[in-house]
């Protein structure tokens, strides 16, 4: 049995060791949020936090999230309200067919939480997942302005 | 992409229709057999005023979308054309995909559901705005009986009815179930244009903020009780098949339900996906390649490129005479061009959740057309059209890929195998990268003749090109010739008095099909490249070496002129940045660009800045019809740039995203500028018209910048990159 923390809940998992994190979650405990695309950590579609570094968990073995805590986009909102990020999304209608978005999303929130106001350079570098759809000039701006409203909030 | 070509609409004879209409009355429908999680059935709870719409008690409006939404925004753009009509309260509206059972019962009562050829749309604004208007219609007749006063006195806002005399009001919830009652009118008047409300302005697409909570909406994302996970190997060589398949490996081992053999693929079937796949690999597969084991890449090239030598080619058409237009020329230019083979790459891979249990299926799929889906599995599990019911789900992009219903036939086979048990069947992004629908590799050769005073007097194209109607719709082609294959050239908007264009059918074992923009993605490349060629060869600027030719097509003028004035052609850049420009029409509307690049020594590009106008007629949702643009820039460019696909040993070298690159954020071009122009008077597409001026313009502005002609793509292959 392996245990680890989803979304604040604590889980314990009957698998092989090596059984891929995104696996785990969507076929197993039904967190269908981190989507399939790739499966060698090319698109980032799997995108969740890992104790609050973005990974790709179609390429991390489970065995690597033994207690620890994984987050993924169900849980990114908090007491029912959406993340900053979420919201900006909304606000300027960032996803298309949305299959890559809960990456897009999280990598987002991410890259936030450590850079408060992330310059283009700082999310070119920070935003590799694909995009299919090609929703990158909306990303973009809905990141600036998550980073601007989440200033706001502070202050 | 003309989907109403794709051989698989549900059409019941006559006999049929009966059966079931008597079997409808005996009580039988279609039970679902089991829940599904997130794709119950209709939520519609209150009368049905047309087919398309139902009014709660609540005023709350749901309305049905029989096309697929893959991103497009059509699962938005359609309700919008509905409730324009209905003078609903927007903020009120839902929305549910058709259910193909229904669509079975109703006799087909939604019209198409395929979902191409930016068709949404077009084809369908014309009976959604009817069926708004026959609602509101009703919805008046039944507040005015209730008033006992002449309809015309009434007035309509917003969901409410109001009686204008007397200021009385009844908001629809109250008048629904007495107007559901009421026969639909036959002739409704449909308002003027410039009384639109909601068409037209941005809209916020309702599809959103279910997207951004992660929610599951795609047919990935598909949980059954009971569920199996199926993933699968298929022939690696093109029409070749299973020949033998040793499990002893896998015997035992946790997990395993069943291995599945299917003529041309095996499946393993297992408790999860990864556990499947792991077992997958460690099959001992047999393939038996026939005839195409040996080619590759430059073996089909030199069998398309045969197709140009050929002395008796069809030809599709012959005004004038080349030539004597040839013989009489002051200049003559000749090119030959290429495009290769490319793999859509949605980036959900193909996928699709069955249920076979006795003589009923039930099917959930992200597909781009749900009737195919149904008839498929119909004809796969053996059992009568009513006996299915396919659910369809968000698509994971879609591109043209998802019209084909191979991932369906496998689906139902291996849950036919298994009978009574729900399987997900699942691609890898190998499987889907190595057994696509390609776009087709095309060649074309042109001569044309320039007088001496620069005017285009001949032109003759040779195109020799994989054919994707041989696949799908053979009758279509007639003497030979692919007049779908010949998009963009056989019907060229300049004015060229001799012309000649001759057509040769190559097709190799390679499958093809439709790809955002189909022919229109690579035969604009090739004409508006060539075209520019002239336009230097005479000497002259390329968009005014345009505009005479174009005289007698004025919306492909019209965005031709509308994207030179919004990119400023012919005023000073800086030093070292070039221009290129080109046009094309297609899905019914207008697109021109231009590029602004620069290109160092070494062979890196720079993008600059993009702008595309588009004539579309008419937009329904502004911020949905920018965001195609975008969408068409990233798409366009990535073919562009790096899109191949390549063959060794009868197989697709290509696996995965690291060797099939698609375009990232840091990649993009930073500035695009999306330029509606709508005239009016028309309904034409939107999800792929902007992509189809993207690479010649692209590619002229290099020439421009270097004096390189780029004459076979993609760039990486010519010594180019980005910067």
């Amino acid at each position: 049995m392996i245990e680890l923390t989803v979304n604040g809940k604590k889980q314990s998992v009957d698998v092989e060791p090596e059984m891929p994190l995104l696996w785990v979650l969507r076929d197993v405990l039904d967190v269908k949020g981190p989507k399939f695309g790739c499966g060698i950590a090319q698109c980032g579609a799997c995108t969740v936090h890992l104790n609050g570094e973005p990974v790709r968990s179609c390429s991390v073995p489970v065995s690597a999230a033994a207690n620890q805590r994984v987050l993924t986009i169900e849980g990114l909102a908090q007491r029912g309200q959406l993340h900053p990020v979420q919201k900006a999304w909304i606000d300027h209608e960032v996803p298309q067919c949305g299959y890559c978005q809960s990456g897009q999303i999280m990598a987002a929130a991410a890259l936030l939480a450590k850079n408060r106001d992330p310059s283009d350079k700082d999310i070119d570098a920070a935003m590799t997942n694909i995009c299919r759809c090609g929703t990158y000039a909306r990303i973009r701006t809905a990141i600036h302005s998550a980073a601007k409203s989440m200033k706001s909030t502070k202050a | 992409m003309n989907w109403s070509m794709m051989p698989t609409p549900l059409r019941k004879s006559r006999r049929n229709f009966l059966k079931v209409s008597a079997a409808v009355g005996g009580g039988f429908a279609l039970q679902l057999t089991l829940p599904a999680r997130v794709f119950a059935q209709s939520a519609a709870k209150g009368p049905e005023l047309t087919a398309w719409i139902v009014i709660g008690a609540d005023d709350s409006v749901l309305i049905r979308v029989a096309r697929s939404e893959m991103g497009q925004g059509s699962s938005t753009g359609l309700p919008m054309l509905v409730a324009e009509e209905l003078e609903c309260d927007w903020k009120k509206v839902r929305t549910e995909f058709v259910s193909t059972a229904e669509q079975v019962r109703r006799n087909r009562v939604w019209g198409s559901m395929a979902t191409g050829g930016s068709q949404s749309i077009r084809s369908s604004q014309e009976y959604l705005r009817q069926a708004g208007a026959a609602a509101r219609e009703m919805l008046i007749a039944a507040a005015a009986q209730r008033w006992k006063v002449p309809a015309s006195e009434c007035d309509v806002e917003n969901g409410v009815i109001r009686h204008t005399p007397s200021g009385r009001k009844l908001r629809f919830g109250q008048v629904a179930q007495g107007a559901s009652k009421l026969e639909p009118p036959k002739d409704v008047k449909l308002k003027d244009p410039k009384e639109w409300n909601l068409i037209g302005k941005a809209a916020h697409r309702l599809d959103i903020p279910d997207k951004v909570r992660g929610k599951p909406l795609f047919g990935i994302d598909v949980q059954l009780p009971g569920m199996a996970y199926a993933a699968i190997a298929q022939c690696p060589v093109f029409r070749g098949k299973l020949a033998t398949v040793a499990d002893e490996r896998i015997k035992g081992l946790r997990g395993l339900v069943k291995v599945v053999k299917i003529e041309d693929a095996v499946a393993v079937v297992a408790d999860n996906w990864w556990r499947a796949n792991r077992m997958l690999k460690l099959l001992a597969i047999e393939w038996d390649f026939g005839p195409n084991g040996a080619a590759s890449t430059e073996s089909i090239r030199e069998f398309v490129r045969f197709g140009l030598e050929d002395s008796s080619i069809p030809v599709a058409r012959n005004d004038g005479n080349v030539e004597t237009g040839f013989a009489q020329a002051a200049k003559i230019v000749e090119a030959e061009y290429y495009a290769p083979f490319l793999n859509h790459a949605p980036l959900e891979p193909m996928n699709c959740t069955a249920l076979v249990k006795g003589d009923r299926v039930e099917v959930w799929a992200p597909t781009q057309n749900a009737e195919a889906t149904h008839a498929t599995a119909a004809a796969t599990a053996g059992v009568p059209l009513e006996n299915v019911e396919v659910h369809l789900t968000h698509l994971g992009g879609g591109f043209g890929r998802r019209g084909f219903q191979d991932y369906t036939r496998q689906a139902v086979a291996i849950a036919k195998s298994v009978e009574g048990r729900p399987v997900k069947l699942l691609w890898s992004r190998e499987e889907d990268m190595r057994h696509d629908y390609y776009r087709p590799m095309t060649l074309m050769r042109f001569k044309a003749a320039l007088d001496a005073a620069g005017k285009l007097t001949a032109w003759r194209v040779r195109d020799a090109s994989h054919s994707i109607m041989a696949g799908v719709r053979p009758q279509e082609i007639k003497e030979g010739i692919d007049r779908h294959a010949l998009g963009g050239i056989v019907d060229m908007p300049y004015e060229v008095p001799n012309l000649r264009i001759e057509f040769a059918m190559r097709n190799s074992h390679v499958p093809v099909g439709f790809m955002r923009t189909v022919f229109h993605s690579q035969n604009p490349f090739m004409r508006e490249c060539f075209v520019d060629e002239l336009a230097h060869a005479a000497g002259k600027d390329p968009y005014e070496f345009r505009r005479p030719i174009l005289q007698g097509k004025p919306k492909d003028l019209g965005v031709l002129d509308a994207a030179a004035r919004a990119s400023g052609w012919g005023s000073p850049l800086p030093a070292g940045v070039h221009r290129g420009i080109a046009v094309q029409d297609s899905h019914g509307s207008y697109a021109a660009a231009v590029f602004e690049v620069s290109v160092s020594d070494a062979g890196e590009l720079d993008i600059r800045r993009v702008v595309v106008a588009v004539d579309p007629g008419y937009v329904v949702n502004p911020d949905s019809a920018e965001a195609q643009v975008q969408s068409c820039v990233a798409y366009g460019l990535t073919s562009v740039l790096w899109g191949e696909i390549t063959l060794r040993e009868g197989r697709v070298e290509q696996s995965n995203f690291h060797d099939y690159r698609i375009m990232r954020m840091a990649e993009m071009p930073q500035r695009i500028e999306a330029v509606l122009v709508p005239s009016g008077g028309f309904w034409g597409g939107l999800g792929e018209t902007p992509l189809a001026p993207l690479a010649p313009a692209l590619c002229n502005a290099i020439f421009a910048a270097t004096g390189k002609r780029i004459r076979s793509l993609p760039l990486k292959n010519q010594g180019l990159r980005l910067a």
